[in-house]
């Protein structure tokens, strides 16, 4: 049952070959047994998932056809569920169990799937490997020495696994492409704005956006049938048409234009990675797109601008962790800073102190037009890149990720080199574009994610391109050893 | 940024950084501004700082409660409250 995808699942359950309960039981004995080499899950949750299945089983014999109705699924552990711990991989928030449901939970619940837990991720999703987690690094279920990359690794690497058909998964720098990449499956960053932010832990408000990770884009289109909604509660949230996701999938690409930008195959790509890259725009051409050389000038200052944004956007954002009436309190305090301060050095790890501490320095007086202002300034012309490619290219393709996932432990020691790693991600964020990574093939047996960022509102376009991708490919079809 | 910064820094921050720990997270900051400098280097003469992607503005909404009152719920997960109060070190003597 674990192979099967959602719609393949959704079709199971309709002719009674297995009841939700049966299924959901079934990938509960899978965390359990498998989980440990990789540990993905922070929370499983049992209990609260065969009650939903047997809602759904219910629902099902009444004639319900949602695609995702009994359908096992799983949540970030950024998105807050009523009930059920929800930690943002912190110490800060090992003890919070949020009295309300995120839009995007609601909005698989009132469907009727069933969430099996939370998956783990970088601590405040800040970082790109999944080692700052507080409950422990990720393993990549196609090496477990490795890395599945981050912050949304628990997520990429629990659907890498088999041990859920698919997760939400949140983006603010690339973290839902780059594990995607890394662990050989599809992930889709949505346009900023299209997916409801309430109930999901603020990072840096301006590039926060959730979305969907699952083992091929079809899948990925019904996550993102459900996450996607207008949320008044969610002040950034847009009230935009929203696109029937599944069906434009067969859409052909004849007439498809691809814009190949030469800074995405500069210094610091693994070669072998280029190669796979550039094949698979081969692909595409074989199947009826132009391919054009374009260039987005400014891309070099992404990581530089996006180092400046998001540390200032977490400082004020992660300010309210506070100590005063939620998460983590130091013990006996001996006044109110003290307080503050003891309970935010010990509830806070390494990576988010030294965030916090550089946007703090970039919103301080006397530097915020240097850093803040500046950076913001700079992000317009990144944003303005894109649109001047938009006008000659309907996509733009290049790699996810420099290289396959890295060795445990050997990128973590040094803070500029990790976010150097972010050079093909961050940009998009910056200027609020829709993004995918599709699994394209594989240097020495670990995955390489080809990354394709479309115009505003095109999640549609993306996943259609990638759905046609996979029907002439199966890189998205092999699974990691020891899961199957 | 010298030890000295970083502990002004972590004030502002309401963190604590010890001293033993201060000379290390200065060198990484200070390698984390390194990279950030680039941005000097760019010309953004004329372009207006940008804090939206679509420069869209914040929605306003009538001034009226839309929201049930679920101050209990909140409070049943702090640390300390106390009749619908949260509860901190002593401020005023």
């Amino acid at each position: 049952m674990h192979q099967l995808t959602i719609r393949e699942l959704a079709r199971g359950l309709r002719d009674k070959s297995f009841s939700s309960v049966e299924l959901t039981q079934h990938y509960l004995d899978r965390i359990q047994k498998l989980d440990p080499a990789y540990n993905s899950y922070i929370t499983v949750t049992a209990d609260q998932a065969l009650a939903q299945a047997k809602d759904a089983d219910a629902r099902i014999a009444q004639g319900d056809d949602s695609l995702l109705c009994g359908v096992p699924m799983a949540h970030k552990d950024i998105f807050c569920t009523d009930g059920i711990k929800t930690s943002c991989g912190s110490k800060m928030l090992d003890n919070f169990v949020p009295p309300y449901n995120a839009t995007v939970v609601e909005n698989f619940n009132r469907l009727g799937a069933v969430s099996l837990g939370k998956t783990n991720m970088d601590e405040f999703a800040m970082g790109s490997t999944n080692e700052s987690s507080f409950y422990g690094a990720v393993k990549n279920p196609w090496d477990t020495s490795r890395v599945p990359g981050g912050s949304s690794g628990g997520s990429a690497a629990a659907v890498a696994a088999l041990l859920t058909p698919a997760a939400t998964a949140t983006d603010t720098g690339g973290s839902i492409r780059q594990p995607a990449s890394l662990c050989g499956v599809t992930g889709l960053k949505p346009t900023y704005g299209r997916v409801s932010r309430w109930g999901m832990i603020a990072f840096a408000s301006s590039l926060d956006q959730g979305g969907p990770i699952a083992r091929n884009a079809e899948d990925c289109a019904i996550m993102m049938q459900a996450m996607a909604s207008f949320d008044s509660k969610d002040s950034t949230s847009m009230d935009h048409p929203i696109e029937d996701y599944s069906a434009l999938l067969d859409k052909p690409l004849a007439g498809l234009r691809i814009g190949v930008p030469k800074e995405y195959f500069g210094e610091g790509l693994n070669p072998q990675v280029a190669e796979k890259i550039q094949a698979a725009i081969k692909q595409f051409e074989a199947m009826g797109a132009t391919i054009k050389d374009i260039t987005l000038p400014h891309n070099s200052l992404a990581v530089p601008a996006y180092y400046v944004i998001a540390p200032a956007e977490c400082s004020a954002n992660l300010s309210r962790f506070d100590g005063v009436r939620y998460g983590h309190r130091c013990e006996n305090p001996a006044d109110l800073m003290d307080l503050y301060k003891r309970s935010r050095s010990e509830g806070f790890g390494e990576e988010v102190k030294r965030r916090i501490l550089v946007g703090t320095y970039a919103l301080s007086a006397g530097y915020y037009d240097a850093y803040y202002s500046k950076a913001q300034k700079v992000r317009r012309l990144i944003k303005q890149d894109f649109m001047n490619a938009f006008e000659e290219v309907d996509v733009i393709m290049g790699p996810t990720a420099t290289s396959t996932a890295y060795e445990l432990g050997s990128l973590n020691k040094d803070p500029v080199s990790m976010y150097l790693e972010d050079i093909y991600t961050t940009a998009t964020n910056l200027a609020g574009l829709p993004g995918i990574s599709i699994p394209c093939g594989f240097v020495d047996g670990l995955p390489v994610g080809l990354q394709v960022t479309a115009n505003y509102w095109r999640e549609g376009q993306l996943l259609n391109l990638a759905h046609q991708y996979q029907q002439e490919t199966d890189h998205h079809r092999q699974t990691a050893p020891n899961v199957a | 940024m010298d030890q000295s910064d970083i502990a002004k820094l972590a004030n502002l921050a309401r963190l604590d950084i010890n001293e033993t720990t201060a000379s290390e997270v200065a060198e990484s900051i200070n390698g984390i501004l390194g990279l950030v400098d680039q941005l000097q280097n760019a010309n953004t003469d004329g372009i207006a700082p940008m804090a939206h992607p679509q420069d869209a503005m914040q929605r306003l909404r009538k001034d009226e409660v839309s929201e049930e009152n679920v101050r209990e719920q909140f409070q049943a997960i702090a640390p300390e409250a106390e009749e619908g109060l949260y509860l901190v070190p002593k401020v005023i003597d």
